[in-house]
């Protein structure tokens, strides 16, 4: 399902990137690439998202998190 | 003494500044690229028998074309040849920003790694061999602790080592037999077709670029066939293993990375940042993250012109005083003109420019405290969902903050932004956010027209006016011209720290210089070619000489026969309707310029007509305009077409001179239309 449907303090991992290469390698570059996991640390709804991806903090574009398809993981992680 | 260039890179928050202070010390200028991230510093250190020069590229994730920044960093890899490239990796996060080195080795430049602040990283339970990692990997590393300026001993041996004894293989990811063998049949094409190329980069480094369909590469290799080549190769790769060759490529990038990683980076506990969450829970709260936001914006803005009150009065004081001394000192009689022009034209001109430099650097201050300490990441996050109703992104507010200061930096720092619509879309509005020149309007007008219970309205009124303004054409660009689909929006939220004095520093001075240089440039060009244009010509002696005539008459007739006069007074048939009378015509052409000269054109267009001791330029506006004016020409000069030096540098932003021309006519359509409606509709109630 899209990123943008899990909710704060889930941890997710990343399946596959629905878009064009440009974000895929902009992600990739930043670390976030498919099996990566993390977790949804804000949704705000309909704003922006905020993810720490291995300690590292960063904000989505609502545009960006609808293109993230995610698998959500046990919430023991939370 | 040997010279050598050792390049700087990075990623983005990943302490690369610091380590360049600590190799620089304080000796450093900034270079070609001033703007928020886009600029390329150099600073030189002797060591032996070395004159090291160090450049601080722009940090970044990866080299490919995607970003002005990655560009810039690239493009000066490829033109400039440093001896040696020294890539910061952030201990905390490894296997990122090795992704960027794997990159740097595949250009073939000779590499040090550095480990910063591994020791915070290994306190939090990352344990490193570094030893066994700089063999896997084959580049030599170093540890260090930037901001305690540990390690810089053993960073300048293994530069030296490198460039004693340049290494003669530099390792690469391997992209996989299939990607591969498309490389090697691309690369003795491109060598024989691009000699001059491929003399400047590896050949293989081309080759896979070609099959990444970079866009800059792109340009550089036109050739028919060998394009047709690579489509080819990208279409068997594609069939073959169902993506695209540049992502297959990144999944091997970060498989060499973590079979590196494997057995020299351990984690023994999971990195948190505890002090940086905390912070976020509060600040990027839904509901408190806005209204702490607007407070802090308050803060700024009260510190800004509190504080700035006093050196602005002791920097009044002083041109006072030059201007006076100029006046008393001068030799009776010799030049009267030189005089003139010295005391009124250039000191009077510039100082009411400089006045404002208080102003300019404490606003600076205030914005790299907050770049600095990293709040302005989230306030990009906290405005992001209201910057998205107008049409852009969050990161969009940090230009448009730096315009409340000076449009120049503020067009310059819209680098940041990938989106060119977005990006054409903040220029294009950045000079509705009033900057400090405006403010000199403001503060000139305000005092004089309103009384003190009503002056910080005023100002919240007009400063609010140019904000809604600026929404509104935003949203008008991003529904006609620039309609188009956002590219997404991905942005790093580096953990809250502790900036340096010094850094903050530096950076408010790389900003305020710009400002400095259009005080000391521009409008000091302008303010002698308006002293000449108010000079000049000269009615004929008969004319004046008359006896009957008072001084003040005769200065008046002399500045109806000049240049500027004949202007002014030409314009008075199409700016009466505004309300506006000839010697505000003459002084808004002088606005044109830069909108501070308004305030010195006034003083000149004053102290020309009669004995401006007697009387203060605020006494005297009052005495000859009404409010209703005085708020005309207020929201003219803030809408109105942004001052020359603005306008060029949209033209060198955008590359286009008709962005720069719609900014131009387009400012001033609106700007003509809305003051004419406010005065007519206003002359009718009062």
């Amino acid at each position: 399902m899209p990123l943008t449907q899990i909710k704060e303090g889930r941890t997710v991992r990343l399946v596959s990137i629905e878009s064009g290469y440009g974000l895929k390698n902009r992600l990739a570059s930043m670390g976030v690439r498919p099996q990566t996991e993390f977790t949804v640390i804000n949704n705000h709804h309909p704003g922006p998202f905020m993810i720490t991806v291995k300690g590292c903090k960063m904000m989505l574009g609502r545009g960006v998190a609808d293109k993230l398809m995610v698998l959500q993981l046990n919430s023991e992680n939370q | 003494m040997k010279k050598i260039n050792v390049a700087l890179a990075g990623n983005p928050n990943s302490g690369k500044s610091t380590i360049f202070n600590m190799l620089t010390g304080g000796r450093q200028k900034v270079g070609n690229y001033p703007g928020v991230t886009v600029e390329i510093k150099e600073g030189k250190a002797r060591r032996d028998d070395y004159e090291i020069n160090f450049i601080d590229l722009p940090g970044t994730y990866s080299l490919t074309a995607y970003t002005l920044e990655e560009r810039v960093a690239r493009d000066f890899i490829i033109n400039k040849h440093p001896d040696v490239v020294v890539d910061i990796i952030d201990a905390s996060n490894v296997e990122r920003s090795l992704y960027l080195a794997t990159q740097l080795m595949e250009m073939q430049v000779p590499l040090v790694l550095v480990f910063n602040m591994s020791d915070i990283a290994q306190r939090r339970g990352l344990l490193f061999d570094l030893e066994q990692l700089s063999k896997l990997l084959e580049v030599p590393i170093v540890s260090t602790t930037g901001n305690k300026g540990l390690g810089k001993q053993q960073l300048f041996e293994a530069i030296k080592k490198i460039v004693e004894e340049p290494p003669q293989h530099i390792r690469q990811a391997n992209f996989g037999t299939e990607i591969e063998q498309y490389i090697e049949q691309l690369k003795p094409k491109i060598e024989q077709k691009y000699p001059e190329l491929t003399a400047k980069c590896p050949s293989r480094w081309l080759a896979a670029k070609m099959l990444e369909q970079d866009e800059e590469i792109l340009k550089k290799i036109t050739d028919p066939q060998i394009n047709q080549q690579a489509q080819t190769a990208i279409q068997k790769i594609k069939g073959l293993l169902g993506e695209m060759p540049e992502m297959i490529m990144a999944d091997h990038r970060y498989g060499f990375i973590s079979g590196a990683c494997q057995e020299t980076v351990k984690t023994t506990a999971e990195l948190r940042h505890e002090f940086s969450d905390t912070i976020d829970a509060v600040v990027t709260n839904r509901y408190l993250g806005l209204p702490i936001f607007i407070g802090l914006m308050y803060l700024v803005f009260e510190l800004v012109f509190r504080l700035g009150e006093y050196p602005m009065d002791w920097l009044e004081g002083f041109f006072g005083f030059l201007g006076a001394g100029v006046e008393n000192l001068w030799p009776e009689g010799s030049m009267p003109w030189l005089k003139s022009l010295v005391s009124e034209g250039i000191i009077g001109g510039v100082g009411e420019v400089i006045v404002f430099l208080p102003n300019i650097l404490l606003l600076f201050l205030a914005i790299a405290m907050l770049e600095g300490t990293g709040y302005m990441a989230r306030a990009a996050f906290v405005m992001d969902k209201l910057m998205h109703k107008i049409g852009l992104h969050g990161k969009s507010f940090i230009p448009m903050l730096i315009g409340f200061g000076c449009s120049i930096p503020a067009i310059m720092g819209t680098r940041i932004l990938e989106d060119r619509r977005n990006r054409l879309t903040t220029i294009m509005v950045i000079p509705l956010m009033s900057c400090f020149a405006k403010f000199t309007v403001y503060a000139l007008l305000i005092p004089a027209f309103f009384p003190v219970q009503w002056r910080g309205t005023m100002f919240w009124v007009i400063y609010l006016i140019g904000i809604l303004l600026g929404i509104l054409s935003a949203r008008i660009l991003r529904s006609t011209v620039l309609k188009g689909e956002d590219i997404p929006f991905v942005m790093e939220l580096p953990p809250y720290r502790m900036p340096t004095a010094k850094a903050m520093l530096m950076q408010m001075w790389t900003r305020a210089w710009l400002y400095i240089k259009k005080a000391g440039t521009i409008i000091l060009a302008i303010s002698i070619l308006l002293w000449v244009g108010m000079n000049f010509p000269r009615p004929d002696i008969e004319h004046t000489s008359s006896p009957q005539l008072t001084q003040q008459q005769i200065k008046q007739l002399e500045l109806e026969h000049s240049v500027v006069g004949r202007i002014g007074g030409a314009m008075e048939p199409a700016i009466k309707p505004l309300g506006f009378d000839r010697n505000i015509g003459i002084a808004m052409i002088g606005a044109l310029a830069a909108k501070e000269v308004f305030v010195s054109q006034m003083a000149i267009v004053y102290a020309v007509e009669e004995d401006a001791k007697e009387m203060s330029l605020r006494e005297q506006l009052r005495r000859d305009y009404s409010p209703l004016v005085g708020f005309a020409i207020m929201l003219f000069c803030l809408i109105s077409a942004p001052c020359i030096a603005t306008i060029a540098v949209t033209k060198h932003e955008t590359n286009s001179w008709r962005w720069a021309g719609l900014q131009f006519f387009g400012l001033t359509a609106m700007a003509y239309v809305i003051t004419l409606l406010f005065y007519q509709i206003g002359s009718l109630f009062i």
